[in-house]
């Protein structure tokens, strides 16, 4: 048994500014080398939350960070200074959602992978500018000798994703973290990304925590998915047998509810109200109030995620029990 | 205002069950970009170019492409949210604003548009109540009526009024505030609903409560529906007819299990083998398609697509293909010249045997 390369222990996260909110509670992830990850939920389920936490990225006055983080033998919350520079973007990496808000619309796209590079190792602005170029040629630029002196404004949303993915990889991370890289695009655009993801990830051999609410964009890129709700994870396996026989409640809604070929002309099996305040969380089980399987138990104590042979579960009455340890 | 003056006569069925709720003839529209001051020719966006189709009443015709096609401009120049530079409307069969046919504040009462952005879209300074009242108000409804009309809304929406009615939008989450759009077209007792990607920033548990709301009000009150997104499941879900859109031309339109289950343009395809498969053993391999769609700034001659199509020939660059009907299936149609056997082009006729 290897160590993990990103080890999260009961990590929970608290803002308290004006408004509190626990928006992390108590998670657990690992994460081998080389495994792609898929972190599945709705908006204010935690998925970016984790994300901007293991890079640090929360402003620390506000922000409550309580449990383990671990990256590739750094304790990440324990790093300051030139450290946490050079773990920003060079052992951790991270794509956000909005390629057009990442970069800087005064510099170039070169500028920007040229200068990261420069950021963090001591090269020549020549060989720098070469990688950097390398690099766009790398998630397959079109002509990208012309891009390199481009603005951001002047790509089209998917040329600006795969720049961003460029210069996220241009330190060569350990792990790259995708914030709903694919959502602001187009069908036929997010198909070449997901699929030029998942060929960096095959060639640098990097692990990927993949953050997306599209279970069909997690199923492509993905080995394992874990499910998020209200700040906890509720469900974590392999890709195949979580969308095959789902066991929480909550994914088996998830699967329902998004509309496939099948369920045509049928009304939608659609999971009832609405997720829930993070400042005011219900007790119990946080999916209580929307599950049709809920008894006292759920509402009152919160189910511990266990797990079993590579599936883990925090529910009271999962669809289906977890299999014995072998 | 006085209130005698208010008529809400319901709105009622002129042409019959056969004639089509709405038919659009050619609709175009054209935005002009701000360009250097001594650039000689003027640049245009071709947002919509050259749009007809028609909806059957008590259907739902959906309207996917991707973005920069033109899908949302249709909308709202069908609305009149702006003027379009060509074209013309029917509605139930009467001319929309021509002499001696339907007004347009008329045709306004029948049609009602519920938008993407939920938040954007609703006044935050008014109670939830007071905007679906709102309209009826300033159409000549009195105020209480109005207000009783709204909590009846409310209810039927699934918001409880005594809870929700005095809300502010900001409030409410995103399914709630969708839902008091929905209540808010309905104020009217509108025949045509259209509905702008009103799903598309829902999550996924959320979006499918409001789809169900959605086809239960069409069948209780035999609402038409366009629905635009560029989401091909929830189309294919909903959706009676579909109308596949690329740089503002319609490519391709049809029942909805012809265009998914026997597309005949290149585009929609592509378009629909781009859904990424919920079977990991069965992932995507190769993409459909290389590159963006292209800006619809002065676009080229010929076939729109060509540039991206596999399929493409010179007879592509020389001649546009028009939409046509596919042999034994008129109501499917597709604009592409390997559908054609006179186009021209060399695969034109095995494709059309295969």
């Amino acid at each position: 048994m290897t160590t993990p390369l990103v080890s999260l222990q009961d990590l929970s996260v608290q803002f308290c500014g004006n408004r509190k909110a626990s928006a992390l509670n108590e998670v657990n992830i690992e994460l081998a080398a080389g495994e792609v990850l898929g972190l599945l939920g709705e908006s204010g389920s935690g998925k970016s939350v984790t994300l901007r936490t293991l890079l640090r990225l929360h402003p620390e006055r506000t922000t409550k960070i309580r449990g383990r983080m671990l990256v590739d033998g750094q304790d990440v919350l324990a790093l300051k200074g030139r450290a946490l520079e050079l773990y920003r973007g060079g052992t951790v990496s991270m794509v956000f959602q909005e390629p057009g808000l990442a970069f800087d619309p005064v510099y170039t796209v070169g500028q920007q992978i040229t200068e990261a590079i420069r950021a963090h190792e001591s090269v020549t602005e020549q060989a720098a500018r070469a990688r950097a170029l390398l690099m766009l040629e790398r998630v397959q630029i079109p002509q990208a000798k012309r891009r390199f002196d481009a603005y951001p404004h002047e790509l089209s949303g998917g040329m600006r994703q795969r720049a961003m993915i460029a210069l996220a990889l241009a330190c060569q991370p350990k792990l790259l973290l995708a914030d709903e890289p694919t959502t602001a695009l187009d069908a036929t655009v997010q198909i070449q990304i997901l699929l030029l993801l998942r060929e960096l990830q095959r060639e640098t051999g990097m692990s990927v925590i993949f953050v997306t609410h599209d279970i069909g964009a997690a199923v492509e890129v993905a080995d394992r998915i874990a499910v998020m709700y209200a700040g906890r994870i509720v469900e974590q396996g392999p890709v195949g047998q979580l969308v095959r026989a789902p066991r929480h409640p909550y994914t088996a809604g998830l699967l329902a509810a998004t509309v496939g070929t099948e369920n045509r002309g049928q009304p939608l099996m659609a999971v009832p109200g609405s997720p829930p305040d993070l400042a005011a969380l219900p007790p119990g089980c946080s999916f209580a109030p929307r599950c049709k399987h809920a008894d006292e138990a759920c509402r009152s104590r919160v189910p511990p995620l266990l797990s079993s042979a590579g599936q883990a579960v925090a529910c009271w009455h999962p669809l289906m029990p977890l299999a014995e340890a072998a | 205002m006085n209130t005698s003056s208010y008529s809400q006569a319901p709105v009622q069925d002129r042409g019959g069950p056969a004639q089509p709720l709405l038919i659009v003839r050619n609709l175009k529209k054209h935005f002009a970009v701000r360009g250097q001051a001594l650039e000689k020719t003027r640049k245009y966006v071709h947002a919509v170019d050259g749009v007809s189709f028609s909806v059957p009443k008590g259907k739902t015709l959906g309207i996917v492409g991707e973005s920069g096609c033109g899908k949302s401009t249709t909308a709202r120049l069908i609305a009149r949210l702006m003027p379009a530079d060509s074209g013309s409307m029917v509605f139930d069969g009467e001319g929309v604003d021509e002499f001696g046919g339907i007004r347009l504040k008329e045709f306004r009462r029948n049609l009602q548009m519920v938008f993407q952005d939920s938040f954007a879209s609703l006044n935050p300074r008014l109670t939830i109540a007071e905007t679906i009242a709102y309209g009826p108000c300033v159409h000549g409804m009195p105020k209480a009526a109005a207000m009783q009309q709204a909590h009846a809304l409310l209810a039927r929406v699934g918001l409880e009024p005594a809870q929700f009615a005095s809300r502010y939008p900001h409030e409410l989450s995103g399914g709630q505030r969708q839902r008091v759009n929905i209540a808010r077209a309905l104020a009217f007792d509108p025949r045509l609903v259209i509905l702008d990607e009103a799903v598309a920033a829902l999550d996924k548990s959320v979006q499918a409560q409001v789809l169900n709301l959605l086809q239960e009000l069409k069948a209780e009150r035999q609402l038409t529906y366009l629905f635009i997104s560029h989401d091909l499941h929830v189309v294919h879900y909903i959706s009676d007819y579909v109308m596949v859109m690329y740089l503002g031309q319609v490519v391709e339109t049809g029942p909805v299990e012809r265009i998914y289950g026997q597309a005949a343009h290149p585009y929609t395809r592509a378009l629909l083998s781009a859904v990424p498969s919920m079977d990991p053993e069965r992932r995507t391999q190769a993409s459909p398609l290389a590159g963006d769609p292209p800006n619809p700034i002065n676009p080229p001659g010929g076939c729109r697509f060509r540039d991206r199509c596999p399929h493409a020939d010179p007879v592509c660059a020389s001649h546009a293909p028009i939409l046509l009907g596919l042999p034994g299936e008129p109501a499917h149609q597709a604009a592409c010249h390997l559908n054609d056997p006179a186009s021209g082009h060399p695969a034109a006729l095995s494709e059309v045997q295969s």
